[in-house]
């Protein structure tokens, strides 16, 4: 029954492939009915191996649609063209939830979902491509909160997407292993893109600006998966000054608005070959739980809250820091800078565990280092209530070991 | 051999059930098909103007149950002649294959008598009499059937008709407006929401890793309770075993037990942890879909896996501007509090099968944490 259903959907594919011209191809002229339930039935009824085709037109949905099949391709005709609208929806917590392995979507839109745009939990070899998710309204508070977001899965690959609106994140990785999010534009997110509690994840190509924070890598408590392994390189993130408009409690809702690259709690990066630029807080922040504001006693005994492992060298930095967000860290660049001084490149809390420390120093590998002269790094001495911040780059000139490069091989 | 023991029974006790039993349809097993009409299942069936159970079909509820917009629930087991479950302590027990349970959901009559007008009402299960629910009194929405195959279970939905003869499955899932008319006259419009085959999967894979569809009430904490059978009360994992459906029981003075949702004396602690355990668990469970969140709302986690002064992780507008899932002393102050106090898509937890808010289940849930002691900074 499944091989029979296997042959006549191959053969069908075939058959486009040759002739070319059938552009509705995926869609089945069932008597009329809307394409909104024909598409319902087909996640529904898919078998693996199916390629459910979303015709150009825009599509309204007032509920959630799900995939749990193995092995399925969504294809739209382009961005631009095939919309599947979630501004009605009164029922479910995204717009289109998958929890299947080896599955592609690619060239559509989804707009207007009430939470979550496309939500995959779960799976291995997820490519999600040539996808538009936006929030039409532009950033707002009311937006939902992540654009993509793969969870827990193992082989994502995340390229070409653009995400406008998220009020968390627009192009989001969590709880994950072995990620290439490339080429991707991400604009007027809170968080352009996130990498959050993920092992080994190569960020680049991407565009990311007008954004409340660009790229960001973090590492949350209480969660059995702490990240590591992040490259982030040949990115454009520039411009992302937009007002944070996370809900409260969020994660994100710490992200200063200004921030380029904001590494929190984690460990192994490496931040290379960007052009980072005018991000008014800081181009580049590496911080620590704490500063976000929390406390022990809301975190597990074993979670390590301290950024370590982490390189930063050879980027182009230009402008940044003018204007940082909070009274705090405004009183730092005046004093330290003068009023019409900015804040250095990479910008630092100062969070130290020194109980992992060698005969008084840093371990070699555990190091934050800026290689580069002439790029800057302060320490805000968050840990003393910003009691003596200060610019002390020499003492992070050093460099670490290149991290290895993702490679998915299941694209092979 | 279990036919003749309950008709025996049921002669013995219930003259009058003598007459109807020998027309009770007979319960079928589809190794493979799925019949479009609920009546073939043979499991539940209209008879004289209500709702009847196949032959040896055996009724049960749980100690505390799933809220699902007030709607009440007929709960159901039955087996095919010769298996029977095994017990288990903690886990779903173990069904063999042929195995089919039902769940019809049901509302009270208003007092209206409009078609898409229901009461709300406690659900207590009070117009079921162990063997017929009245049409009189009743409007029979959906049943939804979970039965065993070879290659595991398998979550079908069935809608009634409007002349509630028979129901029929439905793949897609529908949304029907309906309108809960409360004792006092007001009125609340709600949509039902019957769900469509990968939203019955959303609650019942149970384990994100192996999304096989499991049942998630037959449980011994759920089931070791008390019910009324026409024959007399007894208790349900013992009935069960009389019957010949489950075998392994221990004395039920030992089988776990959850808190009775209508039992005062168990006290607010273990009533709110029944309560989130039913509601919460078969997602937020350390192998569940949920596992995202870290947070476990099982009868046993402790600590920030049960919320306790814990950061959210991706909860996004479910955080309403709370910083913690349960803030000790501060309901309105904890996430878990205003995710079950809301019914906005992106917020509401669980994110679906409901589309009103359980206000006496919100109301104990903030009853558990006001007593709650702790600071979370």
């Amino acid at each position: 029954m499944v091989k029979r259903k296997l042959l006549i959907s191959t053969l069908g594919l075939a058959l486009v492939a040759c002739g070319g011209q059938d552009q509705n191809a995926g869609q089945v002229s069932e008597t009329g009915r809307p394409f909104e339930t024909v598409l319902l039935e087909k996640l529904i009824e898919a078998e693996p191996g199916d390629v459910i085709e979303i015709p150009e037109g825009k599509f309204s949905f007032n509920q959630s649609l799900s995939l749990m099949v193995d092995g399925v391709t969504i294809r739209g005709a382009g961005h631009d063209k095939s919309i599947l609208s979630f501004k009605d929806q009164v029922a479910g917590a995204e717009g289109i939830l998958v929890t299947a392995s080896d599955f592609t979507i690619e060239d559509l839109a989804i707009e207007d979902t009430t939470g979550d745009a496309l939500k995959v939990n779960g799976g291995e070899n997820i490519v999600i491509r040539g996808l538009r998710v936006e929030w039409t309204n532009g950033p707002a508070t009311e937006n939902g909160a992540y654009g993509l977001y793969p969870v827990q899965t193992k082989n994502v690959l995340m390229e070409d997407n653009i995400a406008i609106g998220a009020s968390d994140a627009g192009i989001y990785v969590g709880q994950s292993q072995n990620i290439v999010i490339r080429n991707n534009r991400v604009e007027y997110n809170v968080a352009g893109i996130e990498v959050e509690n993920s092992i080994g994840a190569d960020v680049y190509g991407n565009v990311a600006t007008n954004n409340t924070g660009g790229i960001l890598v973090f590492n949350m408590p209480n969660l059995p998966q702490p990240g590591y392994g992040t490259r982030v390189f040949d990115n454009d993130v520039f411009a992302n000054n937009t007002q944070n408009f996370a809900h409260e409690g969020s994660a994100v809702a710490g992200i200063p608005t200004g921030t380029g690259i904001l590494i929190n709690s984690n460990d192994q990066i490496e931040i290379f070959n960007n052009r980072i630029a005018d991000n008014d807080t800081a181009n580049v922040i590496i911080s620590s739980l704490y500063t976000a504001g929390y406390v022990d006693k809301a975190v597990q005994d074993t979670f390590d809250a301290y950024p370590e492992a982490i390189w930063i060298y050879q980027n182009e930095f230009q402008g940044g820091g003018a204007k940082p967000d909070g009274e705090a860290f405004e009183a730092i660049r005046v004093g330290l800078f003068g009023p019409e001084g900015r804040l250095p490149d990479v910008f630092f809390d100062g969070y130290v565990d020194e109980s992992k420390f060698v005969d008084g120093e840093w371990a070699a590998d555990q190091r934050i280092c800026v290689s580069d002269e002439g790029v800057d790094l302060l320490n805000i001495d968050a840990p003393n209530g910003f009691a003596a911040p200060r610019v002390e780059s020499e003492l992070y000139r050093c460099t670490l070991n290149a991290l290895p490069e993702i490679s998915l091989a299941f694209l092979n | 051999m279990r036919i003749s023991f309950s008709l025996a029974l049921l002669c013995a006790l219930f003259v009058s059930a003598c007459t109807d039993a020998p027309s009770a349809p007979m319960p079928t097993y589809f190794a493979e098909e799925t019949p479009s009409n609920l009546s073939e299942w043979g499991q539940v069936t209209i008879e004289d103007r209500a709702l009847a159970l196949g032959a040896d079909v055996a009724p049960y509820d749980l100690n505390t149950a799933l809220f699902t917009d007030y709607a009440h629930k007929l709960r159901t087991i039955w087996m095919p002649e010769g298996v029977a479950a095994t017990y288990k302590e903690e886990t779903v027990f173990d069904f063999p294959v042929g195995a089919v349970i039902t769940k019809t959901f049901y509302y009270p009559q208003a007092a209206s008598g409009l078609a898409d007008e229901v009461a709300l009402t406690e659900i207590s299960g009070e117009l079921f009499d162990g063997a017929h629910l009245p049409l009189k009194r009743v409007k029979l929405i959906e049943t939804r059937v979970l039965v065993n195959r070879a290659e595991g279970w398998e979550a079908l939905s069935y809608r009634w008709n409007k002349e509630q003869t028979d129901a029929t499955l439905l793949k897609t899932g529908d949304i029907l407006p309906l309108t809960l008319v409360s004792a006092d006259g007001a009125k609340e419009p709600f949509n039902y929401i019957v769900p469509n085959v990968n939203q019955c999967a959303s609650c019942h894979a149970t384990d994100s890793n192996t999304r096989e569809i499991w049942p998630i009430g037959p449980k011994a904490r759920h089931l070791n309770r008390d019910f009324d059978y026409p024959h007399g009360a007894n208790n349900q994992l013992a009935h069960l075993q009389t019957v010949g459906y489950l075998t392994g029981v221990p004395g039920v003075d030992t089988a776990p037990k959850n808190a009775a949702w209508d039992d005062a004396s168990a006290g607010i602690e273990a009533l709110a942890r029944s309560y989130l355990d039913i509601n919460c668990s078969h997602c937020h469970s350390p192998v569940g879909p949920a596992d995202t969140s870290g947070l476990f709302l099982e009868p046993h986690t402790i600590g920030p896996n049960l919320g306790l002064c814990k950061l959210p992780i991706a909860a996004g507008a479910g955080t309403g501007n709370r910083f913690w899932g349960i803030k000790p002393g501060d309901p309105e102050g904890s996430i878990l509090w205003y995710r079950l106090n809301n019914t906005k898509p992106d917020v509401m937890m669980p994110e679906i099968g409901r589309s009103t808010i359980h206000d006496e289940g919100v109301a104990l849930i903030a009853a558990w944490i006001s007593q709650m002691d702790g600071e979370c900074e």
